[in-house]
């Protein structure tokens, strides 16, 4: 298994070699440069600029130089900020988004397993309508609508919970991302846990058991979840690396700490050093939660782990 | 802190025994007066900052903070009117290029060093010296060899034109007499930095735990994409005035979030509000939206180098053809005034700027006569004008070409609207890659020179490639003379030239929007539209 994982990881290098190389060129070829603004500057300060910042080499130098430096950790600067190295803003908004997109994976984990559950063993019967029409509300509905409206009834309206913001990094100023976030995972996890269900539950093992005289929670519980999950646990994959590299939309409306934004922002300012740092991290971030999903799945089904 | 003072008021009932009752009572009331006594401020800033070094930033976010933690020569008071900062007074010598500072007597770093002109001299050749690439170097080119150092023409840092006298005395030597001169010394570029920590810190001086500041207040958290926070600066001289005790300046771009936490009490003041909510919010929340003039224009470039604006009366037809009067009130919605001129009216060392000779027309006639221009360069039914109008990616720009491709629409224009995200719009225009296009100014200082300047041959900025020899004298002869009165004759009759000729479409003056709650005082609009937080209170 460890031996797997380590091949795993060793044959994305190339991997990781070809996206930077390409982003890096195609990146140069966008029109437009990290200066270029409302205000254009003159000539000799945009020489100066260009300097500090190794533009004014040829550019396969710079991609030399570029290479040189990641292969000693280092991602390089960026321009959309002197004080903090890309690097550095990418640690810095870890830790919020990594706690923002954890809180809402589990969350959707709970509810979608659990609505999924209850609409396959209600299956066209009342509960399964009134909760596959809730759920649906979260995936049809895209966040950036979602969002204000729970700000306006839950942060104006009933001033439960702040509008938005970090603060202490308390629950409540988590509760409105977190469920922005989850909702459309919960509700795709649901769909996905309802098919799944009723398809094991008509098969042969599940008549046994109950033959058997299992309860019904029992069967559900003890022989019929684990199989189900296994179409679940391969969406997870990407909803986690969705999820955990966080989100433009609920950091820019809630006005959270994140790395969400950057990769966006970065690439619309032509911020070149901050577009590859978050490409490499995305990339090793997708590889790694790839792996355990395909470790999950040795876990879950015994059919796997013997081949 | 609510809940602590819940647990608190529990103690002081359940305890009988009276000294307790009265210890637990006076310690609520302590702890009431802290927390009416730390009277803080939340700002709704927009954008993260790119720096708290003053010699890194360009956006007026990041001014609102380093205007906070920093303080030049001169500085602003609550109108921004130049008063003394850093320097209790100054002399001007008889040519208008010698400028001589005393600086306050007990000025200090907020680690308890004097403030010194040594100081002032480090920052300025700092941000002078090519190789720390200041964006804004250039706003100080009005000092002595400070171009030439700036390009690199120039090795020794000491040629620049500011000198330290003693501790307490710094001359500055201009190029030229420069009327803008100590109003441009109220802006970032010219505030000193801490010698000391810079020499032996390097790049990291900045970083919060370090560094230190001589402005009223001093950074003391800064949390990317969230917030940054500020404390008074015991060490600067006017602490004893401050009324309040810190701020915290938010990071938040979606503005119709930023109106929700307002709404909810989170935010105090925010810098901008989207402009379609300004009639709602006039009637919800009267008096708390502060719309007022900015010295700022939003214009549309126009090419006259290509065809077919390379025609005079093409460039002054599609102008004369924008129905200025529905642009404020009716598309913006948030009442911006109609221009006429290219410089604001208002602006220091100006009087009435010069208008087109237009303006007052009714609309109709200048449709009118724009038919007739456009007939008279060739256009018309069988041969109609088809027209690029380009603009950055924005709902507002949006709306507003849309609305003036439909003013044009009845001269005949076919106008194709193509629109790209900012750093590419920019990009075409600087190329000339543009047959109309939106573009705005705000202004750096104060004076007409920073807006006529746009406009004359082979400014980077003069993306129509508008070219004008008399203009271009006017403007530097103008800038040469020291008689304020005749410059300002001068500079007016450059733009009469520039607007005669249509040289671009003025559209509109900018406003300042901003949103202040009722509990803050000392909130006065100005045309810069900086409010410094020593100049506001605040009522709990």
């Amino acid at each position: 298994m460890l031996s797997y994982a380590f091949r795993r990881l060793l044959s994305t290098i190339p991997v990781l070699w070809i996206a930077v190389t390409a982003c890096f060129f195609v990146l140069r070829l966008a029109p437009g440069g990290p200066f270029d603004g409302e205000r254009s500057l003159p000539p000799a300060i945009l020489q100066n600029l260009a300097a500090h910042y190794n533009l004014d080499k040829p550019l396969i130098q710079q991609y030399l130089y570029y290479v040189g430096d990641l292969l000693r950790g280092d991602l390089g600067p960026s321009f959309s900020s002197e004080d903090f190295n890309v690097a550095q803003q990418i640690m810095i908004g870890l830790p919020y988004t990594f706690t923002l997109g954890m809180t809402a994976f589990a969350l959707a984990i709970i509810i979608g397993v659990a609505v999924g559950c209850l609409g396959a063993l209600y299956q066209n019967k009342m509960p399964d309508y009134v909760l596959g029409a809730m759920i649906l509300v979260g995936v049809v509905f895209p966040n950036f609508l979602i969002a204000p409206i729970l700000q306006l009834v839950f942060g104006i309206q009933l001033a439960w919970l702040p509008v938005g913001g970090w603060g202490d990094g308390s629950l409540k100023y988590l509760v409105l991302p977190v469920v922005v976030m989850a909702l459309p995972h919960a509700g795709r996890i649901s769909r996905i846990t309802r098919g799944s269900m009723i398809e094991v539950m008509n098969q042969n093992f599940i008549r046994t058991a109950k033959a058997k005289g299992i309860g019904p929670r029992l069967t559900v519980m003890r022989h019929a979840l684990k199989p189900a999950m296994m179409p679940v646990v391969s969406y997870l994959g990407p909803a986690a690396s969705y999820l955990l590299t966080g989100s433009l939309v609920v950091e820019s409306i809630f006005g959270l700490p994140g790395i969400g934004r950057y990769f966006i922002n970065a690439a619309l300012n032509r911020d070149y050093g901050m577009v590859l740092g978050t490409v490499i991290f995305y990339m090793v971030l997708i590889v790694f939660l790839n792996l355990i999903v395909d470790i999950a799945y040795a876990w879950l089904d015994p059919k796997v782990r013997n081949r | 802190m609510k809940k602590r003072l819940r647990s608190l008021r529990k103690m002081g009932f359940s305890m009988y025994h009276f000294s307790k009752k009265f210890l637990a009572t006076a310690m609520f009331g302590a702890l009431l007066a802290c927390s009416a006594h730390a009277a803080t401020i939340n700002i709704h800033n927009g954008g993260d900052p790119q720096s708290l070094d003053p010699q890194k930033l360009s956006g007026d976010w990041e001014n609102r903070i380093a205007g906070d933690i920093f303080e030049g020569l001169v500085t602003e008071d609550a109108k921004v009117k130049p008063i003394p900062g850093q320097a209790e007074s100054w002399t001007v010598s008889d040519d208008g290029r010698v400028y001589t500072f005393k600086l306050r007597d007990g000025i200090k770093w907020s680690d308890g060093q004097p403030v010194t002109a040594g100081d002032f001299v480090f920052a300025f050749q700092r941000l002078m010296d090519p190789k720390a690439a200041a964006d804004y170097a250039y706003l100080q080119y009005t000092i002595k060899n400070a171009e030439k150092i700036n390009k690199g023409e120039i090795a020794d840092a000491n040629q620049l034109g500011v000198k330290a006298i003693d501790d307490k005395t710094l001359e500055i030597t201009l190029e030229n007499p420069t009327p803008y001169f100590l109003d441009s010394l109220t802006h970032y570029t010219a505030y000193p930095l801490p010698k000391h920590l810079v020499e032996a810190k390097g790049a990291d001086w900045v970083k919060i735990g370090t560094i230190v500041t001589n402005g009223p207040y001093k950074p003391v958290e800064w949390v990317p994409g969230s917030h940054v926070t500020t404390a008074k600066n015991d060490q600067y001289y006017g602490t004893a005035d401050l009324k309040i005790d810190g701020a915290k300046f938010f990071v938040l771009e979606d503005q119709e979030a930023a109106l929700k936490r307002y709404r909810a009490g989170e935010f105090d003041i925010l810098t901008d509000f989207p402009t379609d909510q300004y009639a709602w919010m006039q009637k919800n929340l009267p008096g708390q939206a502060h719309v007022a003039p900015f010295s700022g224009l939003y214009y549309y470039v126009i090419n006259s180098q290509t065809e077919p604006t390379k025609d005079k009366r093409v460039r002054q037809a599609l102008s004369m053809a924008i129905n200025r009067e529905v642009i404020g009130p009716q598309i913006l919605g948030t009442g911006e005034l109609p221009a006429y001129s290219w410089v604001p009216p208002g602006t220091a060392n100006y009087d009435e700027p010069a208008y087109v000779s237009w303006k007052d027309e009714p609309y109709k006639q200048k449709v009118e006569e724009a038919k007739k221009l456009l007939t008279e360069a060739g256009f018309g039914p069988d041969k109609p004008l088809t027209l690029q109008l380009k603009y950055n990616t924005n709902d507002n720009h949006k709306r507003i070409a849309v609305a003036i491709a439909a003013m044009w629409k009845p001269l005949g224009v076919n106008v194709e609207l193509v629109n790209a995200e900012t750093k590419v719009h920019y990009d075409q225009l600087q190329r000339g890659d543009v047959q109309v296009g939106r573009a705005g100014w705000l202004a750096d200082y104060n004076d007409p020179d920073n807006f006529l300047n746009l406009l004359v041959t082979g400014v980077p900025m003069n993306y129509g490639r508008w070219s004008n020899a008399e203009y271009d004298k006017l403007i530097k002869d103008g800038n040469l003379e020291k008689d304020m009165k005749k410059r300002a004759e001068m500079f007016k009759q450059a733009e009469k030239i520039a607007l005669d000729d249509s040289a671009a479409l003025p559209i509109y003056y900018y406003v300042s929007k901003n949103v202040v709650s009722p509990k803050i005082s000392g909130f006065e609009d100005n045309v810069k539209d900086i409010h410094r937080t020593r100049w506001l209170s605040i009522k709990e």
